[in-house]
């Protein structure tokens, strides 16, 4: 009996008329029950891509070729479609990033609040519209009796996320994606929303996998930080560890680049240099290497793994600056095992 | 709503007489009077002022104009020039088998072109696609008379299971459904081929924008089978701006279809208007147009209608 959820070596292509592009390649880690995990990253470096080959709702061109997503024990990528909708939905939920276009505009707030219901749960109608109408209270909803049969037209960007949210959480279920659900919002909503879905997943024991580029944010939800970068995880720690002592050159450039309330007026913010390589001609080595302010030659030769760095606990880097410490950590746990 | 409705029909007032207006005009640059093709050839000038004056011919056009509106309000559309019958009798002889033919064509056209256009669109970029884009650009491009020979020539003329024409067979009892049937079979493929390739177009378009839409991820986000989420969440999205389309169609259904009604001396109103043209029939082609600008008018009404029942965002006030 591992964790919630396990990610090994997920691997994600999509095909073209060009040939295939790898999207995601190597991703793995470890969700609990009632964790939250943070995937950060820039834009297309992999999070959304990650989410989607976890839920099976990658589009058509897209396919997962390697690696292995359990999920309470189960391989996900071993079920059968008709399978893998019987858990979507109801023990696999998502959020998505756009309330705006995210509901159905013909049809009614309570339609679609009760249709997971009425699939994954055998309700009757008016269990259903009941257990709607107390969702639609539980995320704060207003007037939620009328609301129900009202269209998403006549609700504000933030509370049509909490209806998503409200869908989402439906089912109960054990594992929630949300695909940046708070970047389309205003900044006083995206803190409610926030402190919502915090709530809601502690009270439940959800595992969250929350997909943003907003550091703040990782700050406030997570457990524990993957942060993406072209695909890859770079580095993986739990969140106080993250901030305090960040590793990897792309995670410190990150951090450098938020700007400080307690910072001289003049000070410039720090930018990374340079943009993410197309998925197309990935470097060979480091994927990192042309944006690296540490670049050594053995980055442009060899491709760094994913490896602990910390005998006291969990903190993985994929970056050669640390290949002392990694090796030290493999040397204590091959004595350990041998002694 | 209902003051919305109101509101639309009293604009519609000035903008129908305008047509009539125009209608009247344009028809009376035509070269020729009625009454050339009324008289015989060799009458006598003299004579033929006389019944020139007597159709109220001679008088300055605006008059002329003026008269037949005086008429209209009083609910009268005037005489035929040719037949000198009520103008209303012999448009009314005529619509039922221009709505019979029409309705058929669209009834025909949609079974086909709305499953068929959804078909192409879930399966966008496979061979399947391709066939129906290409098929429904062979029904856009091909000409109705040509289709409409060429089926003639095929199915009454060599095979000769079906008639060439008309609506029931002349002096063959007149009757029967078969028959009936047999005479519609051909002119609804001609016109259903143009009406369906047009539609397939646009609801293969609509429906890949509704699949591409960000509700319909959040539909299989939910588990649904992919039946439910076509039918449920895509389809009524898609078919919304389809009622655009459908108002233009609808316009048509009153309108006739002059070309096809033609080749298969269909007794309806597009044969009608060709003889009235033909024959200089001012008042019949005024009133052939009245009926197609009120039925543009009304299926436009209609759309707005269907639009506001259909599209929750919509809301008239």
């Amino acid at each position: 009996m591992g964790s919630l959820l396990q990610v090994r070596g997920l691997r994600t292509e999509f095909g073209s008329d060009a040939g295939s592009a790898v999207a995601v390649d190597e991703v793995s880690f470890d969700l609990d029950r009632g964790e939250t995990i943070c995937l950060v990253g820039e834009s297309g470096s992999g999070k959304s891509v990650t989410a989607l080959s976890i839920m099976g709702l990658l589009p058509r061109n897209g396919r997962v070729t390697d690696g292995e997503i359990r999920f309470d024990d189960v391989s996900l990528l071993d079920l059968s479609e008709p399978e893998m909708r019987e858990n979507r939905g109801n023990s696999l939920a998502m959020i998505f990033q756009e309330p705006m276009t995210s509901l159905n505009p013909v049809l009614t707030i309570g339609d679609q609040l009760t249709e997971g219901m009425l699939l994954h749960l055998g309700l009757s109608r008016q269990d259903a519209a009941k257990r709607a109408v107390e969702l639609l209270e539980l995320v704060g909803v207003p007037r939620a009796e009328q609301i129900v049969r009202d269209y998403p037209h006549r609700l504000s960007g933030g509370m049509r996320q909490r209806v998503m949210i409200a869908m989402a959480l439906s089912c109960s279920p054990a594992l929630l994606v949300a695909d940046e659900p708070t970047t389309a919002l205003d900044v006083t909503i995206q803190a409610q929303i926030l402190a919502l879905m915090k709530r809601l997943a502690a009270a439940s024991q959800t595992a969250t996998i929350l997909i943003t580029h907003d550091l703040g944010v990782v700050a406030e939800m997570a457990d524990k930080v993957a942060v993406m970068y072209a695909g890859q995880v770079v580095e993986e720690a739990d969140v106080f560890e993250l901030f305090d002592h960040p590793r990897h050159p792309y995670t410190v450039g990150l951090m450098k680049s938020i700007p400080h309330l307690g910072a001289d007026d003049d000070a410039r913010l720090e930018s990374i240099p340079g943009s993410v390589p197309a998925l197309a001609n990935m470097p060979s080595g480091c994927r990192f290497q042309d944006r690296c302010p540490s670049v050594m030659d053995r980055c442009r030769a060899e491709r760094p793994d994913l490896l602990e760095t910390s005998t006291t606990g969990k903190h993985l880097v994929r970056c050669f600056l640390y290949s002392g410490e990694q090796a030290a950590v493999r040397d204590e746990t091959t004595t350990a095992v041998a002694s | 709503m209902t003051t919305y409705i109101i509101r639309r029909i009293l604009i519609s007032i000035p903008v129908l007489l305008g047509v009539t207006v125009l209608n009247f005009f344009i028809v009376q640059l035509a070269p020729g009077s009625p009454a050339d093709l009324y008289l015989d050839p060799n009458a006598s000038p003299d004579y033929k002022e006389r019944v020139e004056a007597a159709l109220g011919l001679d008088q300055p056009i605006i008059v002329q104009y003026l008269n037949w509106l005086g008429q209209l309000l009083r609910g009268d559309l005037g005489l035929s020039y040719v037949s000198r019958a009520p103008v209303a009798d012999v448009i009314g002889a005529r619509i039922g088998p221009t709505l019979l033919l029409m309705g058929a064509s669209l009834v025909v056209a949609y079974a086909i072109a709305v499953p068929v256009g959804i078909l192409a669109a879930r399966r966008k970029g496979t061979w399947a696609d391709y066939t129906v884009v290409g098929g429904a650009f062979f029904g856009v491009s091909v000409p109705n008379f040509f289709l409409g020979l060429g089926l003639i020539y095929i199915f009454s003329l060599q095979l000769g299971w079906l008639p060439t024409g008309n609506m029931v067979t002349i002096g063959g009892g007149g009757g029967g459904l078969w028959d009936g049937l047999s005479h519609l079979i051909l002119p609804v493929i001609v016109l259903s081929t143009a009406i369906a390739g047009n539609m397939v177009r646009y609801v293969r378009s609509s429906m890949v924008d509704a699949l591409s839409e960000d509700y319909i991820r959040t539909a299989h986000a939910k588990g649904l089978a992919p039946g439910v989420v076509t039918r449920k969440h895509a389809l009524r999205n898609a078919l919304i701006p389809l009622v655009t389309v459908l108002t233009v169609d609808l316009a048509g259904l009153l309108g006739g279809a002059v070309v096809t009604e033609q080749i298969f001396q269909w007794p309806g109103l597009g044969m009608l208007t060709i003889q009235a043209i033909s024959s200089r029939d001012y008042s019949v082609l005024m009133g052939v147009n009245l009926i197609a600008a009120l039925a543009v008018f009304g299926a436009n009404l209609l759309a707005d209608i269907v639009y506001a029942v259909v599209d929750p965002r919509i809301e008239y006030s």
